[in-house]
C-alpha cells in the first residue's frame, strides 16, 4: 500500500511554512465573485413580508394588490393563514419582481391579517418556580421543533433524554420528514423511549435534570474558602457580512441551478430536493467566494426555498433573495445565552474541590442546552442544574465552537474570582489544578508558560484594583480552553494532465479560513511541484463531495482526501514512468518539479517530461477521508487541542470604557499546513472575541417583542482602532506534528471573552458578570463595590 | 450636508405651471415607492428656486465610472451602490449595512471615499467615480493590496474592497500618511472575521515604503 502518512518534517518543503493564501489576489482587487455579486440573465428580485410580531396566528393573506403590480412575476406564500409567526421577523409572504423597489413596493401592498399572541423575548433569570420539569415530547413538542429549526443534535438529545408521550408510527415519520426533519432525527423519533404524558401546560421555563458527581455537600462544608458569583454571555448574533441568501433558476422544468451563500455546498441539493419535489440529482449547487459563515449557513433555508418555487412561477428565471441586514440581524442566527450562579470551593493552597451552578439561557424557541461547565476543569464534586427559556427571538444556530465561549466565560470567571478570594495569582490557581484539566494538561502547563512570557504576566500581574493610575485601572486576565475537531468525510479528484498540468477538483468550500491554499499546499508538497502548477476547482455539486465547514472538520477533511489522491497519482505516474528511468516505481520519488530515481539524482525527468510519458490520457486518482478514523489507514487527522488566552485591559475608572491594550493566543492544531493563515485564524479570533466582550448583544425589547439593534451601528462591531497589539504563538514540532492535521475554526475564539472578563475584574476590582463589558456596567460594578466597601 | 447638485444650473425652462408644489415636491421625493407614471425630468420651483425633478419612475442617468462612461435607465431612488453592482455588474463595493455604517461599498467620488449605498445614483452624474476595479495596473496589483496579500489582511474577503478603496482615498490626499491617519481614514469600515491584525501590518508596511 502507498504510503499516504504526512512527510516527516526534514522532507517537508511546504507543509508548516509562511504561504499566502492563494485567493488573496482576487480578493483585494475586488475580482471574487460572491453569491451576491452573481447576477443572472433577466434576474428577479426577491422580497420577503415578515411578521412584526414575536408570535402571532396568521389570519388571511391578502396579495391581490402585489400581484397586480406591474413587474411583479411571482408571489409565494410561506405561511398560511393558520400558521403561527414564531419571532418578529418570521417568513410570511415573497415576491419576485423584475426590480428590487418593485419588489419591495408590492410587498407594501400585501395586507395580512395577524392574531397577535403572548410571546417572551426575554433571557433574564427565571423567577423562583417558574421552571417545568421537561416531560417527554407530544407529536406537537416535535413538531414546533423542526418548524423552529431547533438545531438536529440538539432535538436527538431531547427525544433521548426525554422520551416521546406518543405511539411513533410511520405517519408521523413520513409528515416530521416532509417538514424538514433530517435522518438523524427521524432516527432518534424511531428510538425515543415511550412514557407517559405529563401534565400540565407548556412553560416557557423548561428545567433540565440536575446534575450531581461526587458529593458537593460534603466538598462545600469542608472547603476553606468559597467564592460565589454571576457571569454570563448574552444572545450574539453572526453578523456575516454576506448576508444569507441564494439565486435559484430552473434551467428546465427539472433542473434547478442554485447560487448560494453557504458552508455546505456538497450538503444544500439534499435539503432542497424534498420541499422542491426535484431529485437532489437534478439540483447543481454553486459558491465561488462566501462572505462569512461563523456556524450560521449550514442550511438550505427557508428563503432559499422561496426563491426557487418564486423561481419556477416566474417561468424558470433566476430570482435572488438575499437577506438585507435588518433581517440578516434578526432570524439568521443566533448564539445561545448562558448565564449561572456558581459557588466554588478550594482548599486553602488552590486546589479546588467543588462546583455548584445553576444557569440558564435561551436558544430561541427550542430552549438550548446546558452549557458544558465547569469548563475543561473535572472538579471533583459538582452539582448543576439549568433551565432553559424558550423564547420568540428567532432560531439559533452554531456559532464558533457552540457553547464554549459561554461555558469559558462562567467557568474561567469564577475560577478567576477564586484566585482573587483566595489571594492568589490566577496563572498560579490554575497552573496548580491542571491535574484536573483533562487529557491536553501537560500542553496547558506549556502553553501557559509560553503565554505568560509572551503577556509579560509575572512582570505586570498585581492583585485586584491594585494597578490605578489616576483614574486609568490596568489588568490581566486568562482563560484556557479545549475543542474536538477530526475531519469530515471528504473526496478529492486530483488527475494529471499529460501536458504537466495539475487539477484538483472538490465540492467544499473557503470560508476565508485558507481552506483553498491548505488543498493546493498538500497536492504540490505531495507531487514536488509548485503550488501556482495546480488547478484549484471547489463550490460545485459537479465536483466529488466534501463535508461541510463545520466544528473544526475541514481541514482535517480535506487535507487528508487531498494527501490520498495526491499519493495515489503519483504512484500511478511513477508506473507509468518507472521503464524510461530504468527503475521500479517504489525507486521513484517527486522533487523539485523533478521525478527521479532516489539516491541518484542524475537519473530524473522533469516534471513535464515525466508527464509525457503517460501518453494522450490523463490520470485521475480520487482520495477519500472517511469522517471515522477507524476508516482511515493511516488516519491522517486527530481530535482535542487545547489553547491559552490572556488579556491586558485598561479600564477608565470615570467612564467606564474598557481598552484592550494587548492579547495573547496560544494554541495547538496538530500539524499546520500553512502556517500564515493558521496565525490568521487565531488572530481574527482574538479581534471577534473582543468584539463579543466588549460590544456585542442582541438586544430584544419585551414591550414590542423586537430587536432594538437589528443594523450595524447599534449592533457593534470592533473597528480596526479596538484592536491592540495580538500576540499568537503556534504550537508546533514534536509532540504536535506528529499528531496529524486539527482544524483550528472554532478554538482559539473560545477564550478571548473570558480573558478580558477576568482582566476587566483584575483592572477594577470588581466583576462584571455579564458580557458584553459596557461602560454602563462597569460604572455599575464599581458603585456596588464602592458601596459594599463604604 | 452637500448642495443639490442641480442647484446651481438653472438653464432649464422652468415650468411655472407644473401643478408641483413644494408641499407636492416633498410628498413625491418621500412617497415616490407608490407607482406613479413616468414624468421625465422637469424643472419647478421649490422653496423660490428652481429645483429639478427626476421621476418618479426611470429617467436617464450617466454615470462616469472608472474613467468610462455608462448611460443608464434608472428610478430616482436608486443608489450608487445598487447602479453599479445591479446594472453595470461592478460588484467589488459590497452591500452589507446598506445605510452607511460599515464601509464595504465604499467607492471615490472625485478622489473622496464614500459610502455608495449612501448616495443616490443620479447625485453622482458627471462625477468621476473609482472602485477597486481601476486599482490593478494590468496584472501588477496596486502597492496597497499587495501590503494586503503579504500581510494576511483578508478572510473572507467580503469587506476587502473597501477597506482598500478607503485607504487609498487617504494616500491619495495625504501621500505621506502615518499609520494613526490611515486607521483613522480606515475607521469607517468594519471586518467580521477580524483581519484588522494583518491590516495593521499593510499600514505599516505601506507607510514604510512611502507608497
Amino acid at each position: 500500500m502507498p504510503d499516504y502518512n504526512w512527510p516527516d518534517a526534514e522532507h517537508r518543503t511546504l507543509i508548516g511554512k509562511r504561504i499566502s493564501r492563494v485567493d488573496s489576489p482576487i480578493k483585494v482587487s475586488g475580482r471574487a465573485k460572491y453569491t451576491y455579486d452573481y447576477h443572472g440573465a433577466n434576474m428577479l428580485f426577491g422580497k420577503i413580508l415578515r411578521s412584526p410580531y414575536a408570535k402571532a396566528k396568521i389570519v388571511s393573506i391578502d396579495t391581490s394588490a402585489a400581484e397586480k403590480l406591474p413587474g411583479v412575476k411571482a408571489v409565494e406564500i410561506i405561511q398560511k393563514p393558520g400558521t403561527t409567526a414564531q419571532w418578529a421577523g418570521d417568513e410570511i409572504v415573497a415576491v419576485a419582481a423584475v426590480d428590487e423597489s418593485t419588489a419591495e413596493d408590492a410587498v407594501r401592498l400585501i395586507r395580512v391579517n395577524y392574531q397577535p399572541m403572548s410571546y417572551l423575548v426575554s433571557d433574564a433569570e427565571p423567577p423562583a418556580g417558574a421552571g417545568e420539569a421537561a416531560g417527554p415530547m407530544s407529536e406537537d413538542d416535535i413538531d414546533d421543533a423542526i418548524s423552529n429549526q431547533v438545531p438536529d443534535a440538539q432535538l436527538a438529545q431531547s427525544l433521548q433524554e426525554y422520551g416521546v408521550a406518543f405511539k411513533v408510527d410511520d405517519d408521523f415519520l413520513n409528515d416530521m420528514k416532509g417538514e424538514g426533519a433530517s435522518d438523524a432525527v427521524l432516527a432518534a423519533i424511531r428510538q425515543a423511549s415511550y412514557h407517559a404524558a405529563k401534565g400540565g401546560g407548556h412553560s416557557a421555563y423548561q428545567k433540565t435534570a440536575a446534575q450531581t458527581h461526587g458529593d458537593p455537600d460534603k466538598a462545600f462544608a469542608e472547603a476553606d474558602v468559597v467564592s460565589e458569583g454571576l457571569y454570563g454571555a448574552p444572545v450574539i448574533v453572526h453578523c456575516c457580512l454576506e448576508p444569507h441568501g441564494s439565486v435559484s433558476e430552473w434551467t428546465d422544468k427539472d433542473h434547478l441551478f442554485t447560487h448560494i451563500s453557504t458552508q455546505n455546498v456538497s450538503g444544500i441539493a439534499a435539503q432542497m430536493a424534498d420541499p422542491l419535489g426535484v431529485s437532489a440529482a437534478n439540483i447543481r449547487v454553486h459558491q465561488d467566494n462566501i462572505g462569512g459563515g461563523f456556524g450560521s449557513k449550514f442550511a438550505a433555508d427557508r428563503w432559499d426555498i422561496t426563491a426557487a418555487r418564486l423561481s419556477k412561477k416566474a417561468g424558470g428565471k433566476p430570482v435572488r433573495i438575499m437577506l438585507e441586514r435588518d433581517a440578516e440581524l434578526k432570524v439568521a442566527g443566533a448564539r445561545p445565552s448562558a448565564y449561572a450562579r456558581v459557588k466554588v470551593a478550594a482548599k486553602k493552597d488552590g486546589t479546588i474541590t467543588a462546583w455548584q451552578s445553576q444557569s440558564w439561557g435561551t436558544g430561541g424557541p427550542g430552549g438550548g442546552g446546558m452549557p458544558p461547565v465547569p469548563y475543561v476543569f473535572g472538579i471533583p464534586n459538582q452539582h448543576k442544574e439549568h433551565t432553559a427559556i424558550r423564547t420568540n427571538i428567532g432560531p439559533a444556530r452554531a456559532w464558533r465552537a457552540p457553547n464554549h465561549p459561554q461555558a469559558a466565560v462562567i467557568t474561567m470567571g469564577a475560577l478567576d474570582d477564586l484566585a482573587a478570594k483566595l489571594n492568589m495569582d490566577p496563572l498560579d490557581l490554575w497552573l496548580k489544578n491542571l491535574e484536573i484539566a483533562g487529557p491536553r494538561r501537560d500542553v496547558y502547563r506549556e502553553e501557559l508558560a509560553i503565554a505568560a512570557d509572551l503577556m509579560g504576566w509575572k512582570e505586570k500581574w498585581r492583585p485586584r484594583g491594585q494597578n490605578v493610575s489616576g483614574h486609568i485601572a490596568r489588568g490581566l486576565g486568562l482563560s484556557i480552553h479545549t475543542w474536538g475537531g477530526r475531519g469530515h468525510e471528504s473526496d478529492c479528484d486530483l488527475t494529471i494532465h499529460s501536458d504537466g498540468s495539475v487539477d484538483i477538483k472538490m465540492g467544499t468550500q473557503d470560508l476565508g479560513t485558507g481552506t483553498r491554499t491548505t488543498i493546493v499546499i498538500v497536492a504540490a508538497e505531495t507531487l514536488g511541484i509548485p503550488i501556482e502548477a495546480i488547478n484549484l476547482y471547489i463550490g460545485d455539486t459537479l465536483y466529488p463531495p466534501s463535508g461541510g465547514s463545520g466544528g473544526s472538520t475541514t481541514p482535517g477533511g480535506v487535507s487528508s482526501s487531498t494527501r490520498r489522491a495526491a499519493v495515489d497519482a503519483r504512484e500511478a505516474l511513477f508506473a507509468k514512468v518507472a521503464p524510461a528511468l530504468n527503475a521500479q516505481p517504489a525507486d521513484l520519488e517527486c522533487v523539485n518539479s523533478t521525478v527521479r530515481v532516489k539516491g541518484d539524482p542524475r537519473r530524473s525527468l522533469t516534471w513535464k517530461q515525466a508527464c509525457s510519458k503517460m501518453g494522450a490520457m490523463p490520470l485521475t486518482a480520487r482520495g477519500h477521508n472517511d469522517q471515522l478514523p477507524s476508516k482511515n489507514h493511516p488516519d491522517l487527522t486527530n481530535s482535542g487541542v487545547g489553547g491559552v488566552g490572556m488579556a491586558d485591559v485598561e479600564a477608565d475608572l470615570e467612564t467606564g470604557i474598557v481598552k484592550i491594550k494587548k492579547m495573547v493566543a496560544v494554541q495547538d492544531c496538530g500539524l499546520i499546513i500553512d502556517l500564515k493563515t493558521a496565525e490568521s485564524s487565531c488572530y481574527g479570533a482574538l479581534a471577534m472575541g473582543i468584539s463579543y466582550a466588549l460590544f456585542e448583544e442582541k438586544v430584544m425589547d419585551q414591550a414590542t417583542g423586537r430587536m432594538l439593534n437589528p443594523n450595524m451601528e447599534f449592533y457593534r462591531l470592533a473597528g480596526l482602532n479596538d484592536i491592540p497589539e495580538l500576540v499568537v504563538h503556534m504550537m508546533t514540532g514534536k509532540g504536535y506534528d506528529e499528531r496529524g492535521v486539527i482544524g483550528l475554526g472554532e478554538p482559539p475564539v473560545i477564550s478571548p471573552g473570558a480573558a478580558i472578563a477576568n482582566a476587566v475584574a483584575n483592572a477594577i476590582g470588581a466583576r462584571v458578570s455579564f458580557l458584553p463589558i459596557t461602560p454602563d456596567k462597569v460604572l455599575a460594578a464599581l458603585n456596588v463595590t464602592q458601596k459594599a466597601g463604604a | 450636508m452637500q448642495d443639490h447638485p442641480l442647484k446651481d444650473e438653472p438653464k432649464e425652462k422652468v415650468d411655472e405651471n407644473s401643478g408641483v408644489s413644494r408641499r407636492d415636491f416633498l410628498k413625491i421625493s418621500t412617497i415616490s415607492a407608490a407607482a406613479v407614471p413616468i414624468l421625465g425630468t422637469k424643472v419647478v420651483q421649490a422653496a423660490g428656486e428652481p429645483v429639478k425633478v427626476y421621476g418618479p419612475g426611470k429617467v436617464p442617468v450617466e454615470l462616469i465610472v472608472n474613467g468610462q462612461k455608462h448611460a443608464l435607465q434608472l428610478e430616482p431612488r436608486v443608489t450608487l451602490l445598487d447602479a453599479l453592482r445591479d446594472q453595470l455588474e461592478i460588484t467589488g463595493a459590497k452591500r452589507v449595512c446598506d445605510r452607511a455604517e460599515c464601509g464595504a461599498c465604499t467607492v471615490m467620488i472625485e478622489n473622496k471615499a464614500v459610502y455608495a449605498c449612501t448616495v443616490l445614483a443620479i447625485e453622482a452624474q458627471g462625477k468621476a467615480i473609482t472602485t477597486v476595479e481601476s486599482m490593478m495596473q494590468g496584472e501588477t496589483l496596486h502597492s496597497i493590496q499587495q501590503a494586503f496579500v503579504d500581510n494576511d489582511a483578508s478572510q473572507c474577503g467580503f469587506c476587502t474592497p473597501g477597506f482598500v478603496v478607503a485607504f487609498k482615498a487617504v494616500l491619495d490626499k495625504y501621500p505621506d500618511a502615518t499609520p494613526e491617519q490611515i486607521r483613522h481614514g480606515l475607521s469607517g469600515n468594519l471586518c467580521r472575521c477580524g483581519t484588522y491584525h494583518g491590516i495593521h501590518l499593510a499600514i505599516a508596511q505601506t507607510t514604510q515604503k512611502g507608497a
